[in-house]
Formats: structure tokens, C-alpha cells, sequence
């Protein structure tokens, strides 16, 4: 039994490793700097620093847009995942191929694909424009952003919902079924409720991506638009202010945490199904 | 207990690993240099190496405010770095930076008298840094889209060209160009005439397409925009892609900046340093460089060697200064003037 132990903690070792590297340095310096000012003296100015008008902005403005976007994610995502757990094997995974197929190239490839796509002499307007149709102004607002989360965190919330959908015993469904429900009471009675793990997994995998995010709304936004992410950002890459950048991610942190408490709560009772 | 030895020791193990890699393995040791993205011909430094056996380490930054608290911290020592005037101006100030013996880097001489004498407002008796490339800021502008004359910043807060302006996306640059239009000094920090400019800005705002950076250059070239804030250097290569395209110094005056070789206090390999800036000042070097990157040089020799007599005698690479009003340089405002300047820019941005 000790050997089993000791093996165990030889084993573990490697993950010790990472983690103390990537994962507890990390946090411990964002932390150091957060909660000293630049001569290094304990302050929490940094994370008070939160209720300028301009962070604060920045902070419900992200907030607005990853839940747009994630109500979006979960409207397009859900019937798909119906559509793929209700098809035959082959067809199933070829269509679960062609959606993690963009995933295969850079994120940041893919953000400014549709920077060129949106652009006012970009492909979409080139092609609208040649027919005659009114060209689309949506480059540098907030629709672009939304667009550019929902097109990025998509799968994350597809493959979730798929995962959970395709698992529900048939049995359940068709007993419901020979009991006198109609399709609309098994969707609310019976798929709907079992899927919630799924739903839930796939809300924390796009809002908190989508709340962080800093570069969909640089490109697409053609930083005019700020929110908590190019906040942060800013305060490293031009205001060289690495207090104050960190005192903030603390700030966003603390707002991850929250969320993740919340959805949480909601997803009693059924397993936590992460992928 | 005996686990957290062990990880102790692997730790050890591992930041010895990781330090040890910087050993050189080149006969003559190396030298690590620090400089701006895209800034040089790759080919330079692979000459470098042959000619002299020293093994060069480039690392590359974005901007001056993301490379300076990394030297300040000393995270990772550099030998030779390249930063514009006011950073340099910082540098000096926190005693960052180590005089250059000038014995040592005979080509210092190719570099114009006219770039050292400038240097003088940032480099008080060129003691630290040497000049390796100057430029000025202006507008960049489409003829096709812009029917009229421009000589003016004022063109920027033309309604007419609403969502067809590109501003740059820097804190310095942004509020130059905003305090250059009401007449004031660029190096101000006067609060009234700084929340005037602030106010200015946002003024522009909604008719701004952009704040960017680096791409104003691939927008101006695909007809994204009319009209452009860009650096001198960006704006001959953009002629060369796109023949519509112009470039003005307004006439209410502009930023000349140069971005001159400094060494820092703890770097670990001077002579080496000094050899490597030696070289990039050889003629035939800095005109390889300046073919390639198409920034103003400030050798002089090199210049000379320029086979384009258009380019030699281009307006927008070597503009006569003596010509236009109120040019100056950026001068560094301390640890309150830079924190001033970002809060009204976030301000601005955040609007």
C-alpha cells in the first residue's frame, strides 16, 4: 500500500513540475505585482483602480459581449448538437471533422481572415458590391467582436452539447414517448434537463475565453473599442505599468471565479462532463 | 519532507539547465541584441557572424514601453539595444545605460554631425547612443480618394473623410498630432492644454476607421483608408506597392525621432557590443539595411553609396528640416507625465 503511494507521488511528480512552473509562478507574480505598487510596497490601489470610469467601461462592456455571444453559441450550437447525436456513425464524425477542422490553424490566423473578410474593400464587400447589394459596415463595431467570438468559441460549445445529447439513453426518450408525450414534452421534460451538464461545460468554455479576450477586439474592433482584456493589455505593451495591468487581471480573475461558482450551483445534481 | 527535497533539487537542476543554455558556443562568445521587429536585414547579421566568428543572439520588441521594464528588471541581459530618443532619455536618467567609448567604433564617424547634434536634445554630449535610423511622422494620404491639396493635421477632423482615417495606435504619436494642430509643444504637460488635446481626440473619434500600428501600412496599400498617420520610414515602401499614395509633413510641425544603438550598464559582452554596433555604422552595411527596412539612415556614407538618385535626393527619406516649422523631438516626462499622458488616452480610447 505505501509503495502503491510512493509510486504514485514518483508518477505525479512531472505534473507537480508543470504546475508549479506554469501555473503557481505564474499566478504568484501576477499576484506579487498586483498588490505592490512600483517601488514595490504593498498596496491595493492596483485592484481598487477598478471603479474608474474607464475600467469599469471596459469590465461591463466585455461582460455585455461574451454573454451576447455565448447566448448566440448556445442557440447555434444546440440544434447542431441534436442533428449530429440523431445521425448515423460515418456521417457523424465527418460532419464533428469539418467543425474542428478551422481549430487545426492559429486563432489568430483565423481573427484576421475575417478582418480581410469584413474589411470595407474586403471579400464580402467585394463580392456584394460586384451583385449590386449594399456593402456591410460591421469592421470596428461591436457586432464584428461578437461575430469574432462566435465564430472562435463555437466548437467549444458544440462539442460539449454533442458529447451530453449523444449519450441520453434512447429508452428514456422512447418511454416518454409511449407514455403520450409529444415531441415538445420530450424536449423540455427529457432532453433538455439531461443536456444541462453539457450546457453548462459549454457556457464555461465561452464566456470566460470570451471575456478575456483581448485580440478578437483589437483586430476587429480596430481598438476602438476597449474592453477589460485591451485594458490590461495596454497597461503592459504601452503604458508600461505592470502593476496596475496585473492588479486588474486579479480583478477579471476574481469575476471568472464568480462565474464559475454560479454555473456551478446550477449544475447539481448532474456530473460535470468537461469534453 | 523527502518529496519537497526532491523537487527542490529538480527545480535547481532545472534553472541551472535553463541558465546554462546562454553559454556560447561560438569561438568568439556573442552578443544579444535587442532591437525593433522587422528592423534590420537578416542578411547583416549573418555577415556579422561570418566576418567576425561572434555568435549574435536577436531577440525583437514591439514598442519602446515593452522593452523598457524588461531591461529595467534585468530578467534578460542585453549587449546592444535600440531605442528611440526619449526611452533613451529614460534610460540615462534611471542610469540604465553605459557611455560608449567611441575609440572602439571608428564608423561612428559615417553617421552625419547634423543626427549627432540632434541627439544632444536626448543624449547631452552623445555619450550614450548612436544614431541608426531618423525619420519624421506624417500623413500618408490616397490622391485618388483626396481631391485636394494637404499640408495641414487638421485634414484628420475632416468630416468629409469620416471612417476613412487611420490614426496611430500610440499613446505619444496620438497626442503629438493633437497638440501639434492646437500649436502647442508635443512635450507639453500642462494639464489644461493636455485636456484640450484629450478632447480634441475624442472629437475625432467617429470619424476614425482605426487606431493601429503597424497596418496602417497594408491599408493605406489595399484603398482601405484615405488617410494615414505613418512613420517616414513605412512610407516608401508603401509608395513602391501602391503609386497613389503620398506622403506630407504638415506644416504645423511634427515629430523627428531617431532610434540610435545604446549598451546597458550590465551588459556581459561590451567589446563584443562595440564591434556589433561598429559594424552596423560600416557603409555597406547601413546601406544594406536601409534597402531593406527603408527607414532614413543617418550615415552619410552610406547615403552616398544610394544608387536611385530619387531615393538619395527623396524628400520623404532625407526631407531638408531647415524647411518646415516646429519640428522637435520626444522628450521623456517622467514617471508622472508618462502616467498623465496614458490616463487621458484611455480616456480617449474608452469613449
Amino acid at each position: 500500500m505505501d509503495n502503491h503511494k510512493r509510486n504514485l507521488k514518483i508518477l505525479g511528480s512531472p505534473y507537480y513540475l508543470w504546475s508549479a512552473f506554469f501555473i503557481i509562478i505564474p499566478l504568484a507574480m501576477v499576484f506579487y505585482y498586483g498588490l505592490t505598487d512600483r517601488s514595490g510596497a504593498f498596496t491595493l490601489a492596483n485592484i481598487a483602480s477598478i471603479i474608474q470610469t474607464e475600467h469599469i467601461k471596459g469590465l461591463f462592456l466585455a461582460l455585455e459581449l461574451s454573454f451576447i455571444s455565448t447566448v448566440i453559441c448556445i442557440l447555434l450550437a444546440y440544434p447542431l448538437a441534436m442533428i449530429l447525436s440523431a445521425r448515423k456513425v460515418s456521417s457523424k464524425s465527418f460532419i464533428v471533422l469539418i467543425f474542428i477542422l478551422p481549430m487545426w490553424m492559429n486563432f489568430l490566423l483565423r481573427t484576421m481572415a475575417w478582418q480581410t473578410l469584413l474589411e470595407k474593400t474586403g471579400v464580402i464587400n467585394s463580392v456584394l458590391s460586384f451583385l449590386g447589394l449594399p456593402v456591410l459596415k460591421i469592421i470596428n463595431t461591436p457586432s464584428a467582436i461578437i461575430l469574432g467570438m462566435v465564430y472562435n468559441f463555437l466548437p467549444f460549445m458544440v462539442l460539449p452539447l454533442y458529447n451530453c445529447i449523444s449519450k441520453i439513453d434512447e429508452n428514456v426518450i422512447n418511454a416518454a414517448r409511449d407514455l403520450g408525450a409529444n415531441s415538445l414534452k420530450v424536449f423540455t421534460r427529457i432532453i433538455l434537463p439531461l443536456s444541462i451538464p453539457g450546457i453548462i461545460s459549454g457556457i464555461t468554455m465561452v464566456f470566460i475565453p470570451a471575456l478575456t479576450t483581448f485580440v478578437i477586439s483589437k483586430l476587429l474592433g480596430g481598438s476602438k473599442i476597449l474592453l477589460i482584456g485591451n485594458i490590461i493589455e495596454e497597461e503592459f505593451t504601452q503604458a508600461s505599468n505592470w502593476n496596475l495591468g496585473s492588479g486588474l487581471s486579479i480583478v477579471l480573475m476574481i469575476f471568472i471565479i464568480v462565474s464559475m461558482v454560479i454555473t456551478e450551483i446550477f449544475d447539481k445534481g448532474g456530473e460535470s462532463n468537461f469534453l | 519532507m523527502k518529496k519537497n527535497h526532491v523537487i527542490v533539487m529538480l527545480l535547481a537542476v532545472m534553472v541551472l539547465a535553463l541558465t546554462s543554455c546562454k553559454g556560447g558556443s561560438a569561438k568568439n562568445g556573442e552578443v544579444v541584441v535587442y532591437n525593433w521587429g522587422e528592423y534590420i536585414d537578416p542578411e547583416t547579421i549573418t555577415m556579422f557572424e561570418n566576418e567576425t566568428g561572434i555568435k549574435v543572439v536577436y531577440d525583437e520588441f514591439e514598442t519602446n514601453e515593452t522593452m523598457y521594464p524588461k531591461v529595467e528588471a534585468g530578467a534578460t541581459v542585453y549587449d546592444v539595444i535600440c531605442p528611440s530618443d526619449y526611452t533613451i532619455q529614460k534610460m540615462i536618467d534611471n542610469d540604465l545605460l553605459q557611455e560608449i567609448n567611441f575609440d572602439n567604433i571608428p564608423n561612428a564617424k559615417n553617421i552625419g554631425a547634423q543626427y549627432y547634434e540632434k541627439s544632444t536634445e536626448f543624449d547631452p554630449g552623445n555619450k550614450y547612443s548612436i544614431p541608426y535610423c531618423w525619420g519624421t511622422v506624417g500623413i500618408l494620404y490616397n490622391k485618388t480618394m483626396v481631391d485636394e491639396p494637404i499640408d495641414s493635421w487638421t485634414v484628420l477632423w475632416d468630416p468629409k473623410y469620416k471612417d476613412n482615417i487611420l490614426m496611430q495606435d500610440s499613446v505619444r504619436d496620438a497626442f503629438m498630432v493633437a497638440l501639434k494642430t492646437k500649436g502647442y509643444s508635443m512635450n507639453t504637460t500642462d494639464l489644461d492644454e493636455l485636456t484640450e488635446a484629450k478632447n480634441y481626440l475624442m472629437e475625432q473619434k467617429p470619424l476614425v476607421q482605426a487606431y493601429v500600428i503597424d497596418q496602417v501600412r497594408d491599408k493605406m496599400i489595399g484603398d482601405e483608408a484615405a488617410i494615414g498617420v505613418i512613420y517616414s520610414g513605412e512610407a516608401i515602401y508603401t509608395q513602391r506597392e501602391n503609386e497613389n499614395l503620398e506622403y506630407v509633413i504638415p506644416k504645423e510641425g511634427t515629430n523627428v525621432w531617431i532610434d540610435s544603438w545604446v549598451i546597458p550598464k550590465n551588459a556581459r559582452n561590451v567589446e563584443n557590443a562595440e564591434k556589433f554596433i561598429d559594424f552596423m555604422c560600416r557603409e555597406d552595411i547601413a546601406l544594406l539595411n536601409f534597402e531593406y527596412i527603408t527607414y532614413s539612415t543617418p550615415n552619410d556614407a552610406a547615403r552616398d553609396l544610394i544608387e536611385d538618385e530619387d531615393i538619395r535626393n527623396s524628400k520623404i527619406a532625407f526631407p531638408d528640416l531647415s524647411q518646415y516649422q516646429n519640428l522637435e523631438t520626444y522628450k521623456y516626462l517622467g514617471q508622472e507625465g508618462d502616467e498623465l499622458y496614458n490616463e487621458l488616452w484611455k480616456e480617449v480610447k474608452s469613449d
